[in-house]
């Protein structure tokens, strides 16, 4: 599968080119600051590589401006502890730079920032860096940033667009809005973003929008429960979903009875898979989900969650993840697993546990699951169906149940 | 500094273990010694008005977390952005509000909350020669006080179900060169140890496997010093170094409002408030009294003296007797309150409410206390103010404000 930061590189090398500039400063990292950059980067798990780290801070963050570039650069293959070192010594050196009336490296900044290859977050940082030098200059770049790779670039040039939006509602130009949320919407992938935009489509201008197809939610489903959850000892327990996957087969649920898989289509217009539906409202329950996901090419993909019930996925038959907090809240990307795809036939399997609260607000048996790129990117399977809508009332006032 | 007070600052810095810090300095959640209460101080202002705010500073984000001072220092942290993933720390000079310096950061664990709490909920604790920042992400950082890096953990990288979908809001504390931390949550739950030096766990405990919002507090018993763990099933006291048990309170405990401590006994939000106080083989200590009446809200008791006072989710401050439990006084104060109160040796109690009104009690006198000012900040305030060199702090998610007489 591309990267997809690689995707507009053509786009952006052009712009690029307004940037380039000889290397800044004259002098070539030194043997020391080598040294001390590895240092930083070998720092491990549980502290590991703490103290040789601090020292090696020391050496970083008191070096000169020409050292901003080969930090920045360092992130992309630097883990996130590591990105925190580097991202402060380089606010000290701008600091203490700035504090001097020294001059940073402005050009060669804008070509960082316009290397997609480049960590996203070292990218913004580089972008916040080139506003304090230039702030009227770096606020010209945002509506560049509309399709960047980088949400943390991205999402200042969609808020230009909702903020456009909001003053042509107020206009009341109501055609002008609709197709200025729409563009936000296309280039939105934080969520709250894409929520405030479909809202405002959906309450103030009575257009529809398709969350599920924009998030990439998966909407069909084999279910099969309940399992028992008593006491919450089903997280840990092993039903027969977890050793084989045979939709035709039937086992004994959680009183005895012969329960068997049956498809459930969610039709919530947020993407929500709602286990309430098919199995009633049950407590102490375990029940799994099914699908099948067709990807066209292989590669790096996530699998994000959002669920408030105990839960544990499995992706192509092995064990992601699993997490037993019931009802502590829930929100669209909650949880970020990476995966890789593989072309063709993918499977998911998740398994979502009820516990014995009788709150109202532990009601709750739900997931919502989708299937992305690392910048949240909806990847669409190529026989994605069209979303289920909710069922029409019929003229008797009862819905359909056609889908 | 008179030598009275000098003697004072050391025997409280003694009693933390903490080399560095003075009688003016407040190191953590609820001062120095976790109670509320910090001596000296007697000239803060008791007319909270315009005129008595020395400074007010915009913060660059969101924060429950109390300022701490140490020196002429006062550090806050704050966490901003897209799902608050931006984490700062930030130095301001303690006369002016003139920003020292300012580090940010990237979350490196998950920042979801409820809406009415946030990332930077923990209060940052200090032994007097660095800063030990935490946040409801699980990001652990340890600076210096003119900001350099020291070291930093991401506990969520390390364990990677500790985490509360709801936030996690415990500070830490330190004693005996450790600081003592509760990552409490319904999965991955756990007490650890830092080494203050390095961050590396000295000591790292499971926990019930529960929700738990409430800040280990460090109490005596004799010489020794033992930090009360608090959850949903009661008290645990370890040895701060090692985390060796002490001694087990097995009665159950709030999840929301924390113990305090005066000298070896511990005021335990259980069943009202329940004073238990360690026995010299362990065990399960002694219980000196309860009041099933004397509640907790979300506030912290706080100790004066002979008195405890609780503030109830009622609103309604009450002065108890410190040996026996028994009711002296209540009255009420406008609600509702997020924060606990604090006091100084100026005989007045300081507490703002969630609508940013804060308010000064007078407890000088034999009855019944008396609120003698108030001053509307006109933001939601949900923290715990500080008490340092003459002057109270206090932020909300967009500032911080200085209190200071004349």
């Amino acid at each position: 599968m591309t990267n997809p930061r690689l995707l507009l590189l053509p786009a952006l090398l052009s712009a690029a080119v307004f940037f380039a500039a000889p290397p800044f400063g004259s002098s070539a990292p030194t043997e020391d600051f080598e040294q001390a950059l590895s240092t930083i980067k070998a720092v491990g798990p549980e502290g590991q590589g703490n103290t040789e780290a601090a020292a090696a801070w020391r050496t970083l963050s008191t070096s000169d401006a020409s050292a901003i570039l080969p930090l920045l650069g360092a992130m992309e293959t630097s883990g996130p502890l590591t990105q925190n070192w580097l991202r402060s010594a380089i606010e000290v050196i701008v600091e203490r730079e700035l504090a001097n009336d020294a001059a940073l490296p402005e050009a060669e900044l804008g070509s960082f920032l316009f290397d997609v290859r480049q960590s996203p977050q070292a990218r913004r940082l580089a972008f916040d860096l080139l506003s304090r030098i230039d702030g009227e200059t770096a606020g010209r770049l945002v509506p560049g940033f509309l399709n960047d790779p980088a949400t943390e670039l991205r999402r200042d040039a969609v808020q230009l667009l909702i903020d456009q939006g909001n003053s042509l509602l107020a206009s009341e130009d109501k055609s002008a809005a609709i197709l200025v949320y729409r563009q936000a919407l296309n280039a939105a992938r934080d969520v709250d973003q894409v929520e405030l935009i479909a809202g405002q489509l959906r309450e103030k201008l009575e257009q529809e929008v398709d969350l599920p197809r924009h998030f990439g939610f998966l909407m069909h489903w084999k279910v099969i429960g309940p399992f028992d959850n008593t006491g919450r000892e089903g997280f840990a327990a092993t039903f027969p979903p977890e050793s084989e996957i045979n939709l035709s087969s039937t086992y004994p649920g959680k009183e005895g009875e012969e329960i068997s898989w049956q498809p459930h289509v969610s039709t919530d217009p947020s993407g929500k898979v709602d286990l309430n539906q098919p199995f009633g409202p049950l407590k102490e329950v375990t029940a799994y989900a099914f699908t099948e996901y067709e990807a066209s090419q292989a590669g790096p993909a996530e699998l994000r969650l959002g669920c408030k019930n105990a839960w544990k996925i499995w992706f192509n038959g092995k064990l992601l993840f699993g997490r037993d907090e019931y009802h502590r809240g829930q929100r669209i990307d909650q949880y970020k697993l990476p995966v890789q795809l593989e072309k063709g036939t993918n499977t998911i399997l998740l398994k979502l546990c009820q516990n014995e609260q009788e709150e109202t607000w532990t009601t709750e048996w739900e997931f919502k699951l989708r299937i992305c790129d690392a910048t949240g990117t909806a990847i669409l399977a190529p026989d994605r169906p069209p979303t289920p809508r909710p069922a029409e009332p019929t003229r008797r006032g009862r819905p359909s149940t056609d889908q | 500094m008179t030598s009275r007070l000098h003697t004072l600052a050391i025997a409280a810095s003694a009693f933390l273990g903490l080399a560095g810090t003075t009688l003016a300095d407040w190191t953590q959640f609820r001062g120095p010694t976790g109670n509320g209460y910090v001596p000296g101080n007697e000239n803060l202002p008791t007319k909270l008005n315009e005129e008595s705010i020395a400074w007010k500073v915009p913060l660059p984000g969101r924060g429950l977390s109390s300022a701490i001072i140490v020196g002429d220092r006062v550090f806050v942290t704050a966490a901003s952005g897209p799902e608050q993933k931006q984490l700062h720390v930030l130095a301001f000079d303690a006369d002016s509000g003139e920003v020292l310096w300012q580090r940010n950061f990237w979350a490196t664990g998950r920042t979801m909350c409820h809406k009415k709490t946030c990332v930077a909920a923990p209060t940052p604790a200090s032994d007097g020669e660095r800063i030990f920042a935490l946040w409801s992400s699980n990001d652990l950082i340890c600076l210096d006080l003119d900001g350099n890096l020291l070291w930093m953990r991401g506990l969520t990288l390390d364990y990677p179900n500790a985490s509360n979908s709801l936030g996690m809001s415990s500070s830490p504390v330190v004693a005996e060169g450790t600081l003592i931390a509760q990552i409490e949550n319904d999965s991955e739950s756990f007490a650890a140890g830092f080494d203050v030096e390095t961050g590396s766990n000295r000591w790292k405990i499971d926990r019930p496997k529960a929700a738990n919002w409430t800040s280990p507090v460090v109490m005596k018993n004799g010489e020794q010093s033992i930090v009360a763990l608090q959850s949903s099933k009661g008290i645990l006291g370890v040895l701060p170094a090692t985390g060796s048990e002490i001694f087990q309170f097995t009665k159950g405990a709030s999840t929301i409002p924390s113990s305090a401590a005066d000298g070896d006994t511990l005021y335990v939000p259980s069943n009202g408030l329940t004073a238990i106080r360690p026995v010299e083989d362990g065990g399960e200590p002694d219980e000196l009294w309860n009041e099933s009446a004397q509640r907790p809200g979300t506030a912290s008791p706080l100790i004066i003296g002979d008195r405890v006072y609780i503030l109830n989710n009622a609103g309604v401050l009450n002065a108890a007797n410190q040996e026996t439990g028994e009711r002296l006084w209540r009255i009420r104060l406008k609600g509702p309150f997020s924060g606990s109160p604090v006091a100084a040796a100026n005989q007045h109690l300081y507490l703002f409410n969630e609508q940013g009104i804060g308010q000064c009690v007078d407890l000088s006198g034999d009855g019944e206390a008396q609120i003698v000012s108030e001053i509307e900040l006109g933001e939601t305030i949900l923290s715990t103010a500080s008490i340092s060199d003459d002057a109270l702090y206090v932020r909300s998610d967009g500032h911080l404000w200085k209190f200071a007489a004349d």
